[in-house]
């Protein structure tokens, strides 16, 4: 294999002036957003007591895990020893750090008191899954920034696989902890789930490789790098296989669940009769962002084209914030079973009711855009991209 | 008569001052001790709790629960918000058996669990759990996040959507926290019945100490048979119910 040499981009361009501009107003209306909410109030949001989290939690949720997974292609490189992803590894980190910052920016934009984050960060209940998951963000930071340390520094090359290590190990666990942010709430039928932790560990492969191959194909076109075959097409093959996996957890999910004669009311609710959740749940994340991707990667008519491994990446993504939009927001508008073999007639009960508004989709979306302009901006800054990926240079039993 | 000198005279107004401290706290402790006073230490040799019976409670009752709350809490006059944004710290609640078709009309409100899943999933120690069983919201320390109310399996707290304003001196409410039923504890604390138990005149509800024997809650809930919602969850509610 030939020496990879990894080059900073010009970003000179119209185009990626443009690309800044356009990311920039999408993070100004999601600031501007925040405004709108926090000096008013939630009552201006869709939100409410029944529906404590909103769209905003949709993306922040999905945006972090996402980070997490799109670090594999760095840990599948110095853990698992596969050479050909080593070229990608700057690249992976940089990205799920990016994608870090932009959920967790949702997330605490989101809170009713973003101001008094300061309390977050110096009080802890250790019994409580979310202090835990503000220990792993912050970990997540650190470890993945020496992570890259030791990749761009050539005197600390020879630590990257130990630190690559650690980071997978930690990445390992930051999931668990969010999919038990849901796992662990024993009241609510739609959660409490142990197979929650390794399912969201699962869609994390996914998502993030779904980014992953979105950035890396955009930013070698856009930059007039050559970006061979051999690269590609393992990509792709590795997200099928992501995706594929993604939809048995959710098949042994709900099955899981069917089995159990306590949630069948809220199994209906999502698989038969939710309305919307229903529509989201089918169209949504099982055949956009699961069937449709698969027959895309393999069938033989459009394997191998980037166009299409484009628009299945992008499918994916699309399926997951499906996806976290029905657990999420549809397994809290299924009521809780306060009185088990009653009817509650008044008081509490029903569907809770949901209207996202524009601010929260705003905002959500803010924290995507804030993740492509970190990613666009250190590419600038630092040399994150090998100056090529073609065949003979990435692929080391590349045969021309 | 010996000289003193100043080091020893330090020394001996010292002592005396520390003896007279330490012995004349004690008895300011004990003096206190037989009239509740709010600076008294919360101890865990008490359990408040209440119970409600709804055979006895009408719906007349449960109305009055919900307005004395109000009245003394000063919740529900929010402006803007709309349907299940607005607080609701007490609610009437109507439920049928789907065998028998037996309808029960009763109040329901945070049950103050002994195992509180809000106090074990809130992030910043805001949602705690007092020594004697009541269960706060430290509104000060709250940032707002929600994740209680996900836990929460009464549905028992409420988020502040809007600004508030003329509220109670004793209850501080802030927009973007959490809050809850408090068993009207500033009451509580001076001796006093919380103010939905008080809206009562019925003994359909009981407020009192589960743990004192001669305590007329104890007593009761010896002799009828009582129950706890979701009483599956193993969560041991301060708040216990019958006839229903």
């Amino acid at each position: 294999m030939s020496i990879i040499r990894y080059e900073q981009t010009q970003g000179k361009s119209l185009g990626f002036y443009a690309l800044i501009a356009g990311l920039g107003a999408f993070v100004l209306a999601a600031l501007g957003s925040v405004y709108f909410m926090e000096h008013n109030g939630h009552y201006v949001t869709g939100m409410s007591n029944r529906i404590v989290w909103g769209l905003p939690h949709v993306f922040a949720l999905f945006l972090i895990v996402a980070a997490s997974g799109a670090l594999n292609i760095a840990s599948i490189a110095s853990v698992f020893n596969k050479k050909i992803y080593k070229p990608l590894s700057r690249l992976s980190g940089l990205v799920a750090l990016a994608l870090l910052a932009g959920g967790l920016m949702v997330l605490v934009l989101d809170l009713g008191r973003p101001d008094r984050l300061i309390i977050a960060m110096t009080e802890y209940n250790f019994e409580s899954i979310f202090a835990w998951n503000i220990i792993l963000y912050n970990g997540f930071f650190l470890i993945v920034g020496i992570y890259l340390w030791m990749m761009f520094e050539r005197r600390m090359n020879k630590y990257s696989r130990k630190v690559g290590i650690a980071a997978f190990t930690w990445r390992l666990i930051l999931t668990t902890g969010t999919g038990s942010i849901f796992g662990f709430l024993v009241a609510r039928q739609a959660y409490d789930a142990v197979i929650m932790a390794p399912m969201f560990v699962v869609m994390s492969f996914a998502f993030g490789l779904a980014f992953f191959v979105l950035v890396l194909m955009a930013s070698y076109k856009w930059t007039e790098r050559a970006l061979g075959d051999a690269i590609v097409n393992r990509l792709s093959n590795l997200l099928g296989v992501f995706v594929a996996s993604v939809l048995y957890f959710v098949a042994v999910y709900h099955l899981g669940n069917l089995y159990l004669a306590e949630n069948s009311g809220v199994e209906n609710f999502i698989l038969m009769d939710g309305g919307i959740y229903t529509q989201l749940f089918w169209y949504g994340q099982i055949i956009l962002g699961g069937l449709l991707p698969l027959a895309l990667l393999y069938s033989p008519a459009t394997k191998g084209n980037r166009s299409m491994l484009g628009l299945a990446s992008v499918l994916v993504i699309l399926g997951g914030i499906a996806q976290l939009y029905v657990i999420i927001i549809g397994g809290q508008a299924y009521p809780m079973e306060l009185f088990p073999g009653k009817e509650i007639l008044v008081g509490y009960g029903g569907i809770a009711a949901y209207t996202p508004t524009l601010p929260e989709l705003m905002l959500g979306l803010g924290g995507m855009a804030v993740a492509l302009i970190v990613i666009t901006y250190l590419i600038k800054f630092l040399p994150f991209l090998p100056e090529s990926l073609a065949d003979d240079v990435a692929d080391p039993h590349h045969k021309s | 008569m010996k000289e003193l000198n100043r080091r020893e005279f330090i020394k001996n107004t010292t002592v005396a001052t520390a003896s007279v401290a330490t012995v004349a706290s004690g008895i300011s402790l004990t003096t206190f001790a037989a009239d509740p006073k709010e600076s008294d230490p919360v101890t865990n040799e008490k359990r408040w709790g209440m119970l409600i019976d709804a055979n006895k409670l009408s719906e007349v009752d449960i109305d009055d629960m919900v307005n004395a709350c109000q009245e003394e809490q000063g919740w529900g006059g929010e402006v803007h918000s709309t349907g299940d944004q607005k607080s609701g710290w007490i609610k009437k609640v109507k439920v049928r058996d789907t065998a028998t078709q037996r309808v029960s009309n009763l109040a329901l409100m945070c049950q103050h669990c002994e195992e509180p899943p809000c106090v074990d999933v809130c992030p910043t120690n805001a949602s705690m759990k007092r020594e004697d069983g009541i269960v706060l919201v430290d509104k000060h320390r709250c940032i707002g996040c929600r994740y209680c109310m996900m836990a929460c399996p009464y549905d028992a707290r409420s988020f502040v959507h809007e600004d508030l304003t003329d509220q109670k001196e004793h209850m501080p409410r802030g927009k973007g926290t959490v809050e809850s039923c408090t068993m009207c504890v500033h009451k509580v604390d001076k001796g006093e019945q919380p103010a939905c138990a008080q809206a009562v005149s019925s003994d359909a509800v009981i407020f009192g100490d589960l743990l004192d024997p001669t305590s007329n809650i104890h007593q009761t809930l010896k002799n009828v048979q009582s129950t706890q919602i979701r009483a599956d969850l193993n969560l041991n509610t301060g708040v216990r119910y019958s006839g229903i």
